[in-house]
Formats: C-alpha cells, structure tokens, sequence
C-alpha cells in the first residue's frame, strides 16, 4: 500500500489538486460568489509593482519616443535648413525682381510724366578705370543715341551720353570730375554751372558770394547748357560755404543716392518749370511742359524774346523773398502756382541770342551776310528795343523781366557758362547774359565757360541758331 | 555529462539531470509572467497572443522532472492568474495544474535542454491549455469561448519560438545539483 502511494504520488496529489479546485470552482458558480479577498490580496501584491513597470514603461516609451522625435527632428531641421535656404534664394531673387520691377514701374511713370521724348536703357556695365564715371547703357546708335544726350532716371540727372555705339553707349555720370551741366537754385533761382567732383557730392560753382542758396535747397538743371531741359531735379544742397569769389556749393545728386540701373536718355528735351518750393523732401517735377527744343522756332533775325514769368520773380528771390512770394513775403496763390509764360527764349542763351540778334539788327549788321573785313558790331552798345524788330515781336517780353538769377544783380557773372555751349555764340568772345536793365557800357565779365560742357555736341538739341555767323 | 544534441530520449534515469532554480527566479518570473500577461497586451495589443504563464508552467516543470512539484506550480500560477482575472478563481489553475503534471511527467521521459523537444512541447500544452480552458468555460461556466483552431495553430507556434528564446534566457540562471 505504501509503496503503491509512493509510485502514484504524483498522480494523487494532482487529483487532490484538481478536486480541490473544482470544489473551489463549482461553489463560486453555484453560488455566484466570487472570493472577494483572495483578488484583494493578490491586486494589492501586484499592483505597485505594476506601477513601478508602469513608470518604467513611461520612461523607456518618453525616451524612445523622444530619441525617435529627436531623430525626426534631426531630419526635419536639415530639410527645413534646406528649404530656408531655397526660400531665402527665391526670396532674393524675387526681391530683385521686384525691385526691378518698381524702378522699371517708378521710370516708367516719371517717363510719363516728364515732357521729354525718352528711351529706357539698363546699365550693363562700368568703365575699367577706377576713377572714371562712366558706365555703359544697352542702348546706342541703333536706337537713335547720339552722344551729349542728357540721360536721367525718376529722381534726377544721371548724366550725358559720352559716345554713341552701334548697340551701346557711354554715360558720364553726374559725378564725374569732367561733367558739367547748367543748374539753378529752386529758391533763389540762382544760376551755376554743376561739376562732378568723382565722389558722390557734386559742386555748384560760379554763384558770387552774396547770392543767397540756402542747406537744403534744391538744385534743378536750368537748361542753359542746351544739353538737359530745364527742370530736372539734381539734389540738395548738402553744404555752402563762402569762397574767395565764389561760394563752395556741394549738392548730393538725387540720382545717384540708391544706385543705377535702369536710366532713361533723353531722346528730345522739353523744357519744364523749375517746381514752386514745396513742403515735400523731394520736390516734384514740374508737370508742365513748356515747348520741346525742336519746337522752339530756330530764331532767326526779327525776332524777339519772351521772358518766363517765373524768372520776372526772381527780382524778389534776389532780395531773399523765396519765389512765390510777393515782395512783402506774402504768398500769392497766383504766384506761387503761375505757369511760365509758353516762351520759345526759355533759356539765358535763347536771350543771349536774342539780343546779339538785336544788337546786330540795331547796327545794320546781318550776321553770316557780311563780306570779308566787315567789321563786328559793337556788342558794347545797347540792343534795339524788342518792338524794333520783325512784325512777330511780342511786345511783352522785355529784358528787363528776364531777371533771373544769374542775371538779377550779377552783371559780373553773366550766363557766360551756359553761354559758351552755344555753338553760335562760343566763338563770339562775347559776354554771356547782359543783366538787366544794364546799360551799353556796363561790363559785363564773362565767367569761365564751363570748360567740362565743352565736349557736349549737344546733338539732341536742335540748337535755335547755330550759324547764326 | 554531456547529452548528445541528436538525441530526444532519456535512455536510463541515470540521466536526468536535476536542475534547480533559485527562489527569487521563480518567484520574479512568476511576478512578470503574470504582470506580463496584465498589461502588456493593453500596450501593445500585437503581443496578446502570448502566454508567458504558460511558457513558464511548461518550463519549470520540464526542468524539475518532478511531477508533485511541476503540479504545486502550476497550480500555484494558474491560481494566481485567477486571482488578477475576472472570471471565477480555479479556471487557469486547473487548466496549469494539468499542464505542470503533464510537463513534468515528459520531462522524465525527453531530453529537455533540446530545442525540438521544447519547441513541440510549447506547441502541444499551449493548444492542451487552450482546448482545456474552453471545455471548462463552456462546461463548466456556461461560457461559449470561441474555439478558432487556425488562430490558436499560429498563437501556438509564434509561442513556441518565444518560448525557445525565453527557455535559453532562463537556462543561464539554474543552478545544477
């Protein structure tokens, strides 16, 4: 019996173990009672070592999913790096773009506004010599260019074509040492010859020392020198100083402020009103056309001036009254605002010939029809009045109005500089501008001719009188 | 003495090696199984096809060769299992009760360091456990457990080869007599 208990042993304790369990489980379902205490005692054994796994679990699924983050991370910034990068070319590229697109826009509006005939040109490249000034345009003869040229862009002068190309051209920039061009002051319509210095400021040089041009003002091209029409903003006055004889004036060309790339050349110039002195930082361009160059009649023997009313003010501009302003200081709409009168003499020199004209006409002198050995007129003595001339003679314009700035008070200085860029008159050796109401025997002292404007052929201007010897 | 790999018999009880475990192994793998079988599955819903109480109820018992033993632990196992289910306590414990009795009885018989004997072994008490549990739900608590063969073929298999592994990392922490 022993021994049969101790060979099935394995097998009796299994079916205690299995009875007993069935016992165990035939009354929790007969019953329908579980044993509540039993699972109490085990969850409670189990449970803070589930927690424990749990936080383990945690912090193995936060790291992993961390590191896995990190990776991805990792990638994305790389992918991110690079399509910054991509962005940030494109965004340049399109800021160039745009950048051209606003210059092209803004030129092409100011190309709409001002009177004169021009063509766009894109600067393609600059003159080898480090101190030249002096750029190259992708337009040249083909397109109609021909050198002297005045070349601007939307906020001011720019230059004057140098030589004309077949398909390109040289501009010489504003701020070339041997530029120069006929200016006046926007205030005290006071007339100089502008000289680039070969830096960005620019000199206004021969205004006499008691002419008044104030910090700020600023300069317009005068259209003296045949080459820019009248109008033109140049720039401010950055400083004056009183010179020997003549003031330092520097002016900060507008034009060459925010770097060149698109100019437009001047393919005919039409003159414009130098603005009234507005409240803005960059004075508008006169919107006013007055008559293109080539329309102005080529003036011929007979006839007579007309003098812009904006220049009859500068009696009071002189006296320190800035222009639109009566002589008491107080502003006249009408003054302010008064168109120029439509004068084909819109220039000192259209003047200057004028009055040789005069002169010559009062002495029986026929310019260009005189023998060999017929002696000049006597440009000393005073013209004949403006009614003595042809039927044509306008009565109105008399030569005292044209008190401009450089003639108002400045017998000494004359225009001489716009002067001399008169075919017609540089070989004359005569005074520049008589000022007003000078008499016959004032002399006049021709300043220097602005020796700079001399390689200016001034060949867009079709010039009033070019053989009028 | 070293057993011939080819071989899957015990040829004499001369050869049945007697393998003990330390306490703190059965009783932490015990732990682990269970919690393993609590909430791992409700992670990571793919692993719910394991039945680590199960592969540690073949093991030991396969290892002791000691029938009394392999049946005190599975019972124990099973019952503790019970205890974390929801259904009436003794279910998992009858049905481990018999495959720790069964195991032991083979252990007996095989070469149990063999990873054929293993493998089938695994195959056989998973689908004996399974098949039990559902003649006792039904019998028993009136429960009617669905019995799909096919999936229970693949949990069989996919716990045989875990189970191969897991008997490798529990063989490096038994103590031979």
């Amino acid at each position: 019996m022993e021994t049969l208990l101790t060979r099935y042993r394995g097998v009796l304790v299994l079916v205690l173990i299995l009875a007993a369990q069935l016992v165990m489980l035939g009354v929790q379902v007969r019953n329908q009672q579980d044993i509540r205490l039993v699972r109490v005692w085990a969850i409670s054994a189990v449970t803070p070592l589930a927690m424990i796994l749990d936080g383990a679990k945690s912090a193995v699924t936060d790291a992993v999913e961390g590191y896995v983050d990190l990776r991805s991370a990792r990638k994305d910034n790389v992918a991110l790096k690079s399509q910054v990068d991509t962005l940030r070319r494109q965004n340049e590229f399109l800021k160039a773009e745009l950048a051209t697109a606003d210059r092209a826009d803004r030129l092409l509006e100011f190309k709409q506004r001002i009177p004169s005939r021009t063509i766009a040109a894109r600067i393609i490249g600059t003159n080898a010599a480090p101190s030249s000034q002096v750029v190259f345009v992708d337009r040249g003869a083909s397109d109609g260019l021909v050198s002297g040229m005045a070349v601007i862009n939307g906020t001011g002068v720019v230059g004057r074509v140098l030589d004309a190309y077949p398909n390109t051209a040289q501009v010489m920039l504003i701020t070339d040492p041997s530029f120069a061009m006929g200016v006046i002051s926007q205030k005290g319509r006071v007339v100089g010859t502008l000289r680039g210095l070969g830096q960005r400021r620019c000199m206004v040089d021969y205004v006499e020392s008691h002419l008044v041009v104030e910090k700020d003002e600023w300069f317009y091209s005068s259209g003296d020198d045949r080459v820019f029409p009248r109008g033109l903003p140049i720039g401010p006055v950055v400083s004056v100083a009183q010179g020997n004889a003549f003031q330092d004036i520097y002016v900060e060309p507008a034009a060459m402020q925010r770097g060149l790339d698109e100019v437009l050349i001047v393919l005919e110039a039409v003159h414009q009103t130098v603005p009234p002195v507005a409240t803005e930082a960059i004075p508008p361009l006169a919107p006013a056309p007055e008559k293109t160059l080539e329309e102005l009649p080529e003036v011929s023997m007979g006839e007579t001036s007309a003098t812009p009313p904006a220049e009859g003010a500068a009696g009071a501009n002189a006296a320190g009254v800035p222009p639109g302003s009566n002589a008491t200081g107080t502003a006249t709409p009408a003054q302010t605002h008064t168109p120029p009168a439509r004068s084909p003499l819109a220039t000192d020199a259209d003047r200057l010939l004028d009055r040789y004209r005069r002169i010559g006409q009062s002495q029986n002198h026929p310019f260009g029809g005189g023998s060999v050995g017929t002696p000049p007129p006597d440009f000393n003595r005073a013209p004949a009045p403006p009614g003595a001339g042809t039927a044509a003679t306008d009565a109105t314009t008399t030569e005292p109005a044209v008190a401009g700035p450089a003639v108002t008070g400045t017998a000494a200085t004359g225009t001489g500089t716009t002067g001399a860029t008169l075919p017609g008159v540089r070989g004359t050796g005569a005074p520049a501008a008589a000022p007003a109401g000078a008499s016959a025997n004032t002399t006049i002292r021709s300043t220097p001719a602005p020796s700079p404007a001399a390689p200016v052929k001034a060949a867009p201007v079709k010039t009033a009188a070019p053989n009028q010897r | 003495m070293r057993v011939d790999a080819d071989r899957l018999l015990i040829d004499s009880p001369h050869e049945r090696q007697i393998i003990r475990f330390p306490w703190w192994v059965l009783l932490l793998a015990s732990l682990l199984a269970v919690l393993f079988q609590i909430y791992v599955p409700a992670t990571f819903r793919f692993l719910n096809f394991l039945e680590m109480p199960l592969l540690l109820v073949v093991y030991f018992p396969l290892m002791w060769r000691r029938q009394i033993l392999g049946t005190t632990f599975g019972c124990a196992l099973g019952l503790f299992q019970d205890t974390l289910s929801h259904h009436p306590i003794g279910m998992f414990g009858i049905a481990k009760t018999l495959v720790g009795y069964f195991t032991a009885t083979v252990g007996m018989r095989f070469e149990v360091d063999h990873w054929a004997v293993r493998f089938l072994l695994v195959l056989f008490f998973f689908s004996f456990h399974r098949v039990f549990y559902w003649v006792l739900s039904n019998s028993v608590l009136h429960i009617p457990l669905e019995l799909d063969l096919g999936r229970m073929a693949i949990s069989g298999l996919l716990n045989a080869v875990v189970g191969i592994f897991l008997f490798n990392i529990l063989d490096r922490t038994r103590e031979s007599a």
